[in-house]
């Protein structure tokens, strides 16, 4: 009887090592496995990209072209004003950030926290925003900047970022109203004004969310393909996105190249967000919610 | 304020007194207003950008508007043509089709790669954000890519091959390049993954420990822990993905142009041939409008459903 359960008591602990360690192998497998199917895109835009033309169809695959063919950049870049598009693309993308951030949260505020009779009628008018197609304003906005003599010029992209965006208020009120109102409520008691609510109590609870919208606002931007396309005409106004849409027609199965033009899209993209996954991380430490 | 109420008292004066209440009112009803000072940017923007443009939009569709010539009156007649018009059943039923694999599957996909990243697992920074990169360079980019791995002789073909199964001409199979589009949207799943992850760290610790408590294994937890607690976030993804499904454009734009036979012609792709290849800017507005009202239908229906199943609770702090 003493016996059976010394006995168990040894090989129990055993058993489950084996089973938590098969548990957590797995996991890593997924974990790291999914992690190289959703990244084997980039991977190969970045090997064919300096991959030599006829070394494309070689089997077996080239895993990692040596010696690296820069040349491909070079013949990519000359092939339009490429760094007239990429001056464009700055200007609208750094703009847009911050005047779409700013007025978001401040107005995402305003629907969460404050009150006034007119509010949540107001915000119907957001969620009718968000759910209206781009294209029924797409035509009319295109027809008035046409009137105000703005075609072909960056202005059509920027003016309406000044006035916060649907989806952003959307995520940032949501995100407000799971914030315990009794903070405020303390801090009103105390005499504070909604302004100062607002700067000294919910944005720093908030920061995880507001890097969010800022990534989303940086990636939506820099990736805007219609909006560029419908205002901009002149070769050298474009935005790079949009610029890069004559890499498709010209370089055609010249995949090579047109895997260089992709590079040139997407790697200030992953920079951008490496930069700011570190505040989304500090932003997540700073408000205390562990992962 | 009590105590220039109190001095108003003392010395008697009641006119004073009385705008003083007045006066008290008025900033009263001001400080009720503040809001107000929030939301100003958004009301013009709304006046300037959305509600004038959508009053111009539903006039534009009641014009034969070419742009060049004079618009004409024409009533209903832009309603009456893309009811009738092949190419807009064609072109919904497009966007359906792809709606219906999209939304679920990249909704599944997401919560599931969320929970992973959710783990304690060593070099959790650099696998979380592998998964994210390909969403950050979506559009453009990813089109590009994409053109690539779906060439005849590009990368998922030759996948295939090691299979001994000959891939077919994803992109310019009338077959295949519907559901060439539908598999590449997965890789794109990223903004929908960080919301996942940001509800599953807000999810109470002590649930699961209940839970536990409770003799519940994995599959409990998931099953009547996290994904109550999820649906939110759940219904949010849901509600974007669905409009922004319906609004997809770019990829075919780039990809396919909407071919081969107009096997991914999208509806705000026909909707940018009508305004800006053909210059059709009624009838391009008459086809906006009929997508309108379909995604607001679509979400009202979502939101009357969401009572059924989605649960709101207050977060706790920290």
């Amino acid at each position: 009887m003493a016996a059976t359960t010394a006995e168990a008591g040894r090989s129990r602990p055993v058993v489950l090592r084996a089973f938590r360690w098969t548990r957590r192998f797995l996991l890593y497998l997924v974990v790291v496995g999914g992690s190289f199917v959703y990244m084997y895109p980039v991977f190969f835009m970045l090997r064919t990209s300096l991959t030599k033309e006829s070394d494309l169809y070689v089997v077996p695959p080239i895993i990692v072209p040596l010696p690296p063919v820069w040349e491909n950049y070079a013949i990519m870049w000359q092939n339009g004003p490429t760094w007239s598009w990429m001056k464009n693309s700055i200007i609208v993308v750094s703009f847009s950030v911050i005047a779409e951030t700013v007025t978001s949260v401040s107005v995402a505020y305003g629907f969460a926290r404050t009150r006034f009779a007119a509010r949540d009628k107001l915000f119907i008018g957001v969620l009718a925003t968000m759910m209206l197609p781009g294209a029924v304003t797409l035509i009319p906005r295109w027809l008035i900047f046409h009137r105000l003599d703005m075609i072909d010029t960056l202005w059509p992209l920027l003016i309406p970022r000044l006035f916060g965006t649907a989806f952003y208020i959307f995520i940032m009120r949501q995100f407000f109203l799971t914030l315990p109102r009794e903070l405020d409520d303390a801090a009103r008691i105390d005499g504070a004004s909604h302004l100062q609510i607002l700067r000294k109590v919910v944005i720093p609870l908030s920061v995880p969310a507001i890097a969010t919208i800022a990534v989303f606002s940086f990636m939506n931007r820099w990736n805007d393909f219609l909006e560029p396309l419908i205002y901009l005409l002149r070769t050298e106004n474009l935005t790079l996105a949009v610029g890069l849409k004559f890499f498709v027609s010209r370089f055609g199965t010249e995949y090579h190249l047109l895997m260089a033009g992709a590079m040139l899209l997407i790697v200030p993209m992953i920079v951008a967000f490496f930069l700011a996954q570190k505040q989304f991380i500090r932003g997540i430490a700073l408000t205390g919610i562990k992962g | 304020m009590a105590s220039s109420g109190l001095s108003a008292k003392t010395t008697g004066l009641r006119p004073a007194s009385a705008s003083l209440s007045r006066w008290r009112a008025i900033r009263k009803w001001i400080a009720a207003q503040e809001g107000w000072v929030f939301i100003f940017p958004w009301v013009v923007g709304f006046i300037l950008l959305d509600l004038g443009p959508y009053i111009f939009a539903l006039i534009i569709s009641f014009l034969n508007w070419d742009v060049g010539r004079p618009p004409t009156y024409i009533g209903l007649r832009n309603y009456q043509a893309a009811f009738t018009d092949p190419l807009i059943g064609k072109s919904l039923w497009n966007t359906a089709f792809y709606t219906i694999f999209h939304v679920p599957g990249s909704t599944i996909i997401a919560f599931t790669v969320a929970g992973l990243l959710n783990q304690k697992v060593r070099g959790m920074p650099i696998w979380r954000t592998m998964y994210y990169i390909p969403s950050v360079t979506s559009g453009v980019g990813m089109a590009l890519i994409w053109i690539w791995l779906f060439a005849p002789r590009g990368a998922l073909n030759g996948m295939l091959g090691w299979f001994g199964i000959e891939g077919p001409r994803w992109l310019t199979s009338t077959t295949w390049a519907m559901p060439a589009l539908i598999i590449m949207s997965f890789w794109g799943v990223g903004a929908s993954m960080v919301i996942f992850l940001a509800g599953l760290q807000g999810v109470p610790q002590h649930l699961y420990e209940a839970a536990e408590v409770d003799g519940g294994g994995w599959w409990a937890k998931v099953r009547h822990v996290t994904i109550p607690m999820m649906t939110p976030y759940i219904f949010l993804s849901l509600i974007l993905g669905v409009i922004g499904s319906f609004q997809v454009v770019t990829q075919a734009l780039l990809m396919t142009g909407g071919g081969p036979d107009n096997a991914t012609l999208f509806i705000l792709l026909y909707i940018w041939i009508m305004g800006w290849n053909a210059f059709k800017m009624g009838y391009a507005a008459s086809i906006s409008w009929i997508l309108f009202a379909i995604i607001f239908v679509a979400t009202v229906i979502q939101f009357l459903g969401a009572r059924r199943w989605v649960y709101y609770e207050y977060q706790e702090p920290g």
